[in-house]
C-alpha cells in the first residue's frame, strides 16, 4: 500500500516539525508560561501525528486501541501538569513577561 | 543511521549518568537521573530485551525518580540540600579509585568480548524446556520456574526494604490538595483506573509476552503514589493489618507455594505437571500486590500510625478539614 | 521504511537532548519541571517510533508504561517538589 506508506511518511515528517518546534520554542521564549505554551501544545500535536502515522501502519486492531490509549493518557497527563505548573508558578509570584520591555 | 542514533544514545547516556552524580544542584541532578531513565529504556529497547525496558520505564524513570524527590525534599526541608562542593576525601584517594574503576571496566569489556566464544550457553535447554514450565515467555519461565527460589529471595528482600524504612521513622503524609487543584481530580479519575488496568494486563500477559508481576506491580505502585499524592487512603493505611496483609502477601504465598510443591511433587517449587502455569501466575498475583504497596509505601517513607494507640498524629502541611475522604 | 523511523527516533532524540540544555542552563529553576512534560510526550513519541522501525509490538507496551508512570512523576514534581523558592529572577531580568 504505496498510499499509506507516502501518508506515514509525511505525518511523521509533520510530527518531527512539531517535536522541534516545541524544543526550539522550548529553548528560545521568554518566561515559564510561554515555554508552557510551546511544550504542550506543539510536543502533544506531535505526539498525536505520530500516532495517527503509526495506526496507519498498525497490524491489529489492538495495536490501534493501545496507541490511542497512550495518546489519550499523555494528553491528559500533559494537560493537567501543565495547569499545575502554570498555577504554581503563578502562585509562587512570576509574572509573565511583559513586551516592549527591550 | 541505527548506528547515528546509537551513537547520540550511548554518549548521552554517559553524559547523564555523569550529571546526574555530580551536579552540585541536587534537583537538577533528580532531573538528569529521570532523563537517564528514559534513555536506559530506549537502550533496552535497542538491546532488545522487552521485560527489562519495561521494569525500566516504570521503575527506574518514573516511580524511582518521585523516590528521589521526596527525599530530596525532605532534606531541603532541613535545610541539607544547600549545593555542595565534590571534593571530599581529597584528591589522591580520588584518582586511585578512578584508575581502579577504570582497570575494573576494562576487565568487564574482556570478559564481555570472551563471552562471544560460548554464544548459546544455556539458552537453548531453557528454550527446549519452555513447553514443560508452564508458560511462553522465556524470561517468566526463568524467574518463577527454573530460577524460582532466586525470585522467593528476592520477594523477601523488598519486605526487609519496607521493614527497614517503617523501622526507622513515622510517615508524612501529603496534604490534601484537592480544593486546592481542581484538574488533579479529573485526572486521577482518568490515570488512575488505567494504570491498575495495564497491571493487571501486564500481569496477565506476562506468561506468553513481556511482561510479568514486577512490571506489574511497578504500574501498580505507581497509582498508589498517585493515590497518595493525591490526598487519598489516609484512613486506609492507618488500619493496623491491612498494610502488614498486603506487603507479606508476596512473600507468604511464596512460602506457601514453596512448601505445597514440597508436600505434592516432593521437591521445593517444582510445579505438578500440567498445571506450572497456575501456580506462576498464583504466586505472581500475590507478589504484584506486595510490590504495588510496597512502592508505594516507600514513597510514604515511614510508618503510617496506627488508629487509636495513643500517639499523636502527624499534622499534615494543609492540613485535612474533617477528616480526609481516603477510603 | 524502517529508514524513515529511524530518521524520525533520531530526530526526537535530538529533541530531547535539546531540552536538556534548557533544563541545565541555570540551577534549581522552575524549568527542570518542563523536563518532565518534555519528556513524557517526546520520549513516548521516541519509543512509539522506534519500536515500529525495529519492527516489535512490545514497545507499545514500553510507551504505555511511559506515559502512566510520566504522569505520576509529573504530578509528584509539580505538588511535592517545587524548586528553589519560586522566583525565577533570571527570567524576569531577560
Amino acid at each position: 500500500m504505496i498510499v499509506l506508506d507516502v501518508l506515514t511518511g509525511l505525518l511523521l515528517c509533520a510530527a518531527a516539525f512539531f517535536f522541534v518546534s516545541g524544543t526550539v520554542g522550548l529553548l528560545r521564549l521568554p518566561d515559564i508560561y510561554s515555554r508552557l505554551h510551546a511544550l504542550t501544545k506543539a510536543d502533544n500535536v506531535g505526539l498525536g501525528l505520530t500516532v495517527v502515522a503509526l495506526m496507519l501502519q498498525a497490524e491489529s486492531w489492538s495495536e490501534v486501541f493501545k496507541l490511542v490509549l497512550i495518546y489519550a493518557m499523555v494528553l491528559s497527563a500533559s494537560a493537567t501538569v501543565c495547569y499545575l505548573i502554570g498555577n504554581e508558578a503563578h502562585r509562587r509570584g512570576q509574572r509573565p513577561r511583559r513586551s516592549g520591555a527591550n | 543511521m541505527l548506528y547515528l542514533f546509537d551513537l547520540v544514545l550511548l554518549v548521552v547516556i554517559v553524559l547523564l549518568a555523569w550529571r546526574s552524580l555530580n551536579d552540585a544542584d541536587l534537583f537538577r541532578g533528580t532531573v538528569s537521573f529521570i532523563a537517564l531513565g528514559l534513555l536506559i529504556a530506549v537502550a533496552w529497547v535497542r538491546l532488545r530485551a522487552p521485560d527489562v525496558a519495561l521494569a525500566e520505564a516504570a521503575v527506574g524513570s518514573g516511580l524511582t525518580g518521585a523516590l528521589i524527590l521526596s527525599a530530596l525534599v525532605r532534606m531541603r526541608r532541613r535545610g541539607r540540600d544547600a549545593p555542595r562542593p565534590n571534593h571530599a576525601g581529597g584528591a589522591i584517594p580520588r584518582r586511585l579509585i578512578g584508575v581502579l574503576l577504570l582497570a575494573l571496566f576494562l576487565c568487564l569489556c574482556g570478559a564481555m568480548l570472551r563471552l562471544a566464544q560460548w554464544p548459546e550457553g544455556l539458552t537453548e535447554t531453557a528454550l527446549a524446556e519452555l513447553p514443560a514450565s508452564g508458560v511462553s515467555n522465556p524470561v517468566t519461565a526463568v524467574l518463577l520456574n527454573y530460577r524460582s527460589y532466586d525470585t522467593l529471595l528476592e520477594v523477601a528482600v523488598l519486605l526487609l526494604a519496607i521493614v527497614g524504612v517503617w523501622s526507622l521513622r513515622r510517615a508524612e503524609w501529603p496534604g490534601d490538595v484537592r480544593e486546592s487543584y481542581p484538574l488533579l481530580m479529573p485526572l486521577l479519575r482518568i490515570v488512575l483506573p488505567t494504570l491498575v488496568l495495564a497491571a493487571a494486563y501486564v500481569l496477565w500477559i506476562g506468561t506468553s509476552k513481556p511482561g510479568g508481576a514486577f512490571q506489574g506491580g511497578a504500574l501498580a505502585g505507581g497509582a498508589f503514589v498517585l493515590m497518595l499524592l493525591g490526598g487519598f487512603g489516609r484512613r486506609a493505611l492507618r488500619h493496623r493489618y491491612r498494610m502488614r496483609v498486603a506487603l507479606s502477601c508476596g512473600l507468604l504465598v511464596f512460602i506457601a507455594a514453596s512448601v505445597g510443591t514440597m508436600l505434592l511433587t516432593g521437591e521445593i517449587l517444582r510445579y505438578p505437571a500440567g498445571f506450572a502455569g497456575h501456580w506462576i501466575l498464583a504466586i505472581e498475583a500475590a507478589a504484584l500486590i506486595s510490590i504495588a504497596c510496597t512502592l508505594g509505601l516507600l514513597y510514604l517513607g515511614g510508618r503510617p500510625e496506627e488508629a487509636g494507640d495513643g500517639t499523636p498524629v502527624n499534622r499534615s502541611v494543609n492540613g485535612s478539614k474533617n477528616g480526609s475522604m481516603g477510603r | 521504511m524502517s529508514v524513515l523511523y529511524t530518521g524520525a527516533a533520531l530526530v526526537l532524540l535530538l529533541t530531547v537532548v535539546l531540552g536538556l540544555v534548557r533544563v541545565f542552563r541555570k540551577p534549581g529553576s522552575a524549568d527542570s519541571l518542563l523536563a518532565v512534560l518534555l519528556f513524557g510526550s517526546t520520549g513516548v513519541a521516541l519509543l512509539l517510533v522506534l519500536g515500529k522501525g525495529l519492527g516489535w509490538s512490545w514497545t507499545l507496551d514500553v510507551a504505555l508504561a511511559f506515559a502512566l508512570l510520566t504522569a505520576v512523576l509529573g504530578v509528584a514534581f509539580v505538588l511535592r517538589g517545587w524548586p528553589g523558592d519560586g522566583t525565577d529572577v533570571e527570567d524576569l531580568r531577560r
